[in-house]
């Protein structure tokens, strides 16, 4: 070899980045949450047989497995049950840190999701504190949680624990 | 279990942030030639091979089992790949010995592996899903907030994941084996580590490491190898889904239901009192406090109260880990497997210097995804 590449050693490792296109069909109950992000709103499923209530739905539910026919619309406020703050950089990070990962359940729903938590100090989130969904302005509104730009605290006195523990 | 099953031969390769000397074909052989020497047997006398890792998406080899048949020497023999995520050694050990216990097989071989320098496994574990946000940052971002909700429901006090992440890392100078070897590991060492997933720090957390293990299983008749073998006594998997309304995401219903299954099988009733010691898949500090309760150590909520009083270390009453565990050598396909391994070596009385005396029963567990998948055996040096 020349040009100064003798010095390096020998090449044991080599990085190939590779890429795959696809094509992703949500199919019924997750098109239908999807929709619902598009008119910015949270839709759920209650399952006939237990009553909990998915969001987003899967269209079954898991305990029951039964098909989920009924749709309910959330509140856009939720309680954080419980949360991270991420600090650790990796490939592809498409969000600047440190930052907060909350689980929020949202107000009528039985099954907490991941959400961004913005507009709070990292030091300063809890579990139980109340939290809103803040959304891309009407125009931009897809049918994609890129919808929801983030969530925020919305200023109410902070979720008793027994009110959220069966959720964690 | 109709036939009774045995662990004649164990292997393991020294565990590295990167092994560059070989492939991932090397890194299994090595580990499997290892396992027949110490089972006094060849590659000819295994009748089939189960061969586990973590998804494919890691390395990007897909279906590797079928490039690594010659390295194993398993042209021509039965072979066959178990899929369980993080517990999957565990599962594999366990589908390798079903071949023995219902009488199909009087020796097989099983591998697990993970080669994570040629891999990237944070990426793996974090790659943006169709129409949701991109806020997943590795297992730490999955596992930090249950374990802080672990923290609120128990009450236990901050030190305690560091006193875990100490204690391992102290127990894995006893192995020659593992792959950190913090001599100078102390509480303030960890807690001056870089937060990395609050609650969660750096040296609360694994290393990723290339590393395979591997076993030589034998049926009662076929039994061989340098050191008395370690028969097993119960095996079980268990699964639960990841999402579900109710689900106890700190103390999963699919590994109470597990345990209490392996128990039964191996007349545990008093898990603390009955078992010599465990090897127990804690990833993350905090993992041992709740799978103490989850496996039935002892009561809900009492899990730090045993790692606090010293019940888990090397010279306590029931020690967890004495390998140094997975927060010391994490090749995630191998990790389970070097729990079931361990606990194999240690009922044989072959552990070295991280041997608990006179252990003569102990358990293996491993878990996987989140939290979700779930893979237990009990050991021991008596017949079951």
């Amino acid at each position: 070899m020349a040009d100064g590449t003798t010095d390096q050693g020998p090449v044991t490792m080599l990085a190939t980045p590779i890429s795959l296109d696809f094509e992703f069909t949500p199919g019924v109950a997750q098109s239908k949450f999807l929709r619902g992000l598009e008119r910015g709103e949270f839709l759920g499923q209650r399952c006939g047989t237990c009553g909990q209530v998915y969001v987003p739905s899967r269209g079954t539910c898991p305990t029951d497995g039964v098909a989920t026919t009924e749709d309910v619309v959330l509140g856009n406020s939720g309680t954080v049950t419980t949360y991270c703050v991420v600090n650790v950089p990796f490939a592809g990070q498409a969000i600047e840190i440190p930052y907060i990962c909350a689980q929020i359940l949202l107000d009528g729903a039985n099954l907490s999701f991941m959400g961004l938590l913005q507009e709070i100090p990292t030091d300063q989130i809890r579990m139980g504190m109340r939290v809103e969904a803040v959304w891309v302005d009407e125009a931009e509104l897809i049918p994609s949680l890129a919808s929801v730009k983030y969530f925020r605290p919305n200023g109410e006195p902070d979720a008793d624990y027994d009110t959220y523990k069966e959720y964690l | 279990m109709a036939e009774r099953c045995a662990v004649i031969g164990v292997g393991q390769t020294h565990h590295k942030a990167k092994r560059e000397d070989v492939s991932i074909a090397g890194l299994v052989r090595e580990a499997a030639k290892m396992a027949l020497a110490d089972a006094d047997l060849t590659w000819s006398d295994i009748d089939a091979v189960v061969i586990g890792k973590a998804p494919d998406m890691f390395e990007g080899n897909m279906m590797p089992e079928i490039y690594l048949a010659p390295a194993l020497g398993a042209v021509g023999k039965p072979m066959f790949r178990v899929h369980t995520a993080g517990s999957v050694g565990g599962s594999t050990a366990i589908v390798a010995a079903h071949l023995i216990s219902s009488g199909i097989h009087k020796r097989v071989l099983t591998v697990a592996y993970e080669k994570q320098s040629d891999s990237d496994a944070m990426w793996a574990l974090s790659v943006p899903q169709p129409f949701a946000a991109p806020l997943l940052a590795g297992a730490g971002g999955y596992f930090a907030p249950h374990i802080r909700a672990y923290m609120r429901r128990s009450g236990a006090p901050d030190h305690i994941g560091r006193m875990v992440a100490v204690k391992d890392r102290k127990n894995a100078m006893r192995n020659p084996y593992a792959h950190l070897h913090l001599a100078d590991i102390d509480m303030k060492m960890v807690e001056e580590s870089m937060m990395l997933w609050d609650p969660l720090r750096y040296l609360e957390a694994c290393p990723s490491s290339d590393g395979a293990a591997a076993m030589v299983l034998a049926a009662e008749d076929a039994v061989s190898g340098h050191y008395p073998p370690a028969w097993v006594h119960g095996m079980a998997m268990r699964s639960e889904p990841t999402m579900f309304a109710g689900r106890d995401q700190i103390n999963p219903q699919a590994g109470r239901d597990c345990s209490a299954d392996v128990y039964a099988q191996a007349g545990v009733t008093d898990p603390r009192a009955q078992f010599d010691c465990a090897e127990v898949y804690v990833p993350f500090s905090w993992y041992e406090p709740m799978w103490l309760e989850n496996l039935g150590f002892c009561g809900q909520g009492d899990g730090w109260k045993l790692t606090e009083a010293g019940a888990t270390a090397f010279d306590g009453d029931i020690p967890w880990n004495a390998s140094g565990g997975v927060l010391s050598s994490n090749p995630i396909g191998a990790s389970g497997m070097l729990r079931f391994l361990e606990v194999a070596m240690q009922v044989r009385g072959q552990a070295g210097e991280h041997q608990v005396d006179g252990a003569k029963l102990a358990l293996g567990q491993a878990y996987g995804g989140g939290s979700q998948f779930f893979s237990m055996w009990v050991v021991g040096s008596a017949k079951p």
